[in-house]
């Protein structure tokens, strides 16, 4: 974390270079530079100002007791104190947050990387709607949260939903299943949901790179009389792995980060608090910016332990 | 029958039964959502089960509560739709205008901490929105700029940058260089080459970028929520939705109209340029 924070704060003004002393026409080689650095700050002063700068705040004001009220007393500076980190870490709740962010980004990850291996796998040869099944199977992706989260939520409803309409009158269920509400159910519904929704970012990824895999390969394979598993397991597979190591990392950072999904279909209850949906809590409902910031920079380092155990073990793959 | 023989035919089985299963999984929830949003409720409290709209039955009364001013007992959304019509397009535009140069230079030139460019848009992935909404929502609380559409523009463009800039310059590297060194013979200044070569060239790349940042801006919803609770009349669709759903008793049926009124642009904006989007989101893929 304090290794990689300062760093996408670092400005570009110790990297420009000397302007010249004395006019003299630029070399073409200087004119490139100077034209590179200029045609890119602009998109480096807005990451800077609105994402590098916000990050590091994050931190200092974690190690503050900052809350919105005394917000204009306090300094830029204060008291530095660890006293957020202490509250966070011991607040009831907190290792279960913990716990469930971790389940629910492995399942989320696995699950959509799963289905949309499926996904390529089927609509990989050309067949007639091809386009039209293939633009379908983007529609969760593409469309607004809040409206899919709503209709989940209506469809899986006791009393209205069609989930357990159909489930009491064909599958003979005793009683509706509240899947949102309960405990037993909430967690898996909401990777479910998950899975449901980002598996066509998988299939984006792994259909471009089963297309690129050559025809001879899959033709010689045949010829020495490899059957259709064989060849997926001995031919395909092998060239798939690097896009799916590359989207295990994606999809868990994203996953991991996540907070519309849950905060929309549970509001975190049931057994469904993520560590975005608490930061949240934290910041609005008690308006306690010190302990807000303490989580979210817990979050931020656990994350980043995750991600380089990850390149450990995959890093060669990735890269 | 051996066994090349048996997976073949089966998988060509199981195949069409899978790709019917996705399209059922992908469409239906969409489907569901328009039955009811034209179903009055006391009709679904009788038949929830039911996937299909009785003749008679049909209603758009949900529409108009959902349209409709708030001052004529409606929901407001004509309101929604233009507030986020005018984020989306704003966040749009100028984010192509920070990230067409920017992908530009990382693309073609050559200057110092060009590598470390690309590490800063990693790094910015890697950390979660949360984490910049933080000081975000202080800063703008203390500069009145929370309720401001403004700061929710300039925090899109800063949350779509990374991909568009990724994106472009991806394309960018695919356009032959030697263009763009005769265009510089013939005299062109750098500008000149990026106006009269890159940039026509790149046209359909940047069609598909532009979508893309459409889409996250019309669809986002964390910062929406922290920066505009307090003032309904510059709510966006998706705030304005969730909100409706925490409001006093709405029917269900209402919300379902509300949902379709936030999903239709996208969808048709979707598959209007499917092809698009498609090839330029994973132009490039195949590098891993």
């Amino acid at each position: 974390m304090t290794t990689t924070a300062p760093e996408t704060g670092r400005s570009p003004t110790g990297e420009r270079p000397a302007r010249a002393r004395r006019r003299r026409p630029l070399t073409l080689r200087r004119r490139e530079s100077r034209a590179g650095l200029a045609l890119v700050a602009p998109t480096l002063l807005v990451t800077i100002a609105v994402i590098g700068i916000p990050i590091v705040w994050t931190v200092v004001l974690a190690f503050q007791r900052v809350r919105l009220a005394t917000l204009r007393k306090t300094g830029l500076f204060g008291d530095f104190t660890m006293d957020n980190f202490d509250r966070v870490l011991h607040t009831p709740g907190f290792a279960d947050t913990l716990w469930v962010t971790l389940v629910y980004s492995v399942g989320g990850t696995v699950g959509s990387i799963l289905l949309g291996l499926v996904a390529a796998l089927v609509v990989r040869r050309p067949f007639r709607g091809r386009t039209l099944v293939r633009a379908s199977m983007l529609l969760p992706y593409v469309a607004p949260v809040v409206a899919v989260t709503f209709v989940w939520q209506v469809m899986l409803d006791p009393q209205l939903g069609i989930v357990n309409a159909w489930g009491q009158r064909l599958l003979g269920w005793d009683a509706p299943v509240p899947f949102l509400s309960q405990e037993s159910t909430a967690l898996t519904t909401v990777i479910v949901f998950e899975a449901w929704r980002y598996f066509p970012f998988a299939f984006l990824f792994l259909l471009a790179r089963l297309q690129a895999v050559p025809g001879e390969l899959e033709e010689a394979a045949r010829v020495d009389g490899a059957t259709p598993t064989q060849r997926f397991r001995h031919i395909l597979l092998p060239q798939l792995l690097p896009v799916i190591a590359l989207l295990g990392v994606l999809r868990f950072i994203m996953t991991f980060n996540k907070f519309d999904d849950v905060y929309l279909l549970t509001g975190g209850a049931a057994g469904t608090e993520v560590v975005s949906v608490r930061v949240y809590e934290f910041l609005t409902a008690r308006t306690d910016i010190g302990a807000a910031s303490a989580q979210a920079v817990v979050l931020a380092v656990v994350l980043i332990v995750f991600v380089l155990i990850y390149l450990r073990f995959f890093g060669r793959r990735v890269g | 029958m051996d066994r090349d023989l048996v997976e073949t035919v089966s998988l060509r089985w199981l195949r069409r039964l899978v790709i019917a299963a996705f399209l059922v999984v992908t469409v239906f929830p969409f489907y569901y959502m328009l039955v009811l949003s034209v179903r009055p409720i006391e009709r679904l409290l009788l038949d929830p089960g039911s996937l299909v709209v009785g003749f008679g039955e049909l209603t758009v009364a949900t529409y108009a509560e959902v349209l409709k001013a708030t001052d004529d007992g409606g929901q407001g959304f004509l309101t929604f739709i233009r507030n986020s019509g005018v984020v989306a397009v704003a966040a749009t535009v100028l984010t192509l205008v920070v990230a067409i140069p920017g992908a530009y230079a990382v693309a073609r030139l050559r200057f110092f901490g060009r590598r470390q460019v690309d590490f800063l848009f990693l790094a910015v992935y890697l950390f979660p929105s949360i984490v910049i909404a933080i000081p975000l929502f202080v800063v703008f609380s203390l500069a009145e700029l929370r309720g401001s559409l403004f700061g929710l523009v300039l925090v899109y463009i800063s949350q779509t940058l990374p991909v568009s800039v990724y994106m472009l310059r991806n394309y960018f590297e695919t356009i032959p260089v030697s263009l763009e060194e005769s265009a510089a013979i013939d005299g062109a200044g750098r500008l000149g080459i990026i106006r009269r070569v890159s940039l026509p060239l790149a046209m359909p790349s940047i069609m598909a970028v532009a979508l893309y940042d459409f889409m996250i801006a019309w669809n986002e919803f964390l910062f929406a929520l922290l920066f505009l609770v307090d003032k309904p009349d510059r709510w966006t669709v998706s705030l304005g939705l969730s909100l409706l759903a925490d409001g006093v008793e709405v029917p269900k049926t209402v919300l379902m109209a509300g949902s379709v009124v936030l999903t239709l642009p996208i969808v048709i904006l979707f598959f209007a340029s499917e092809r698009l989007l498609t090839e330029g989101l994973t132009s490039g893929a195949e590098k891993g």
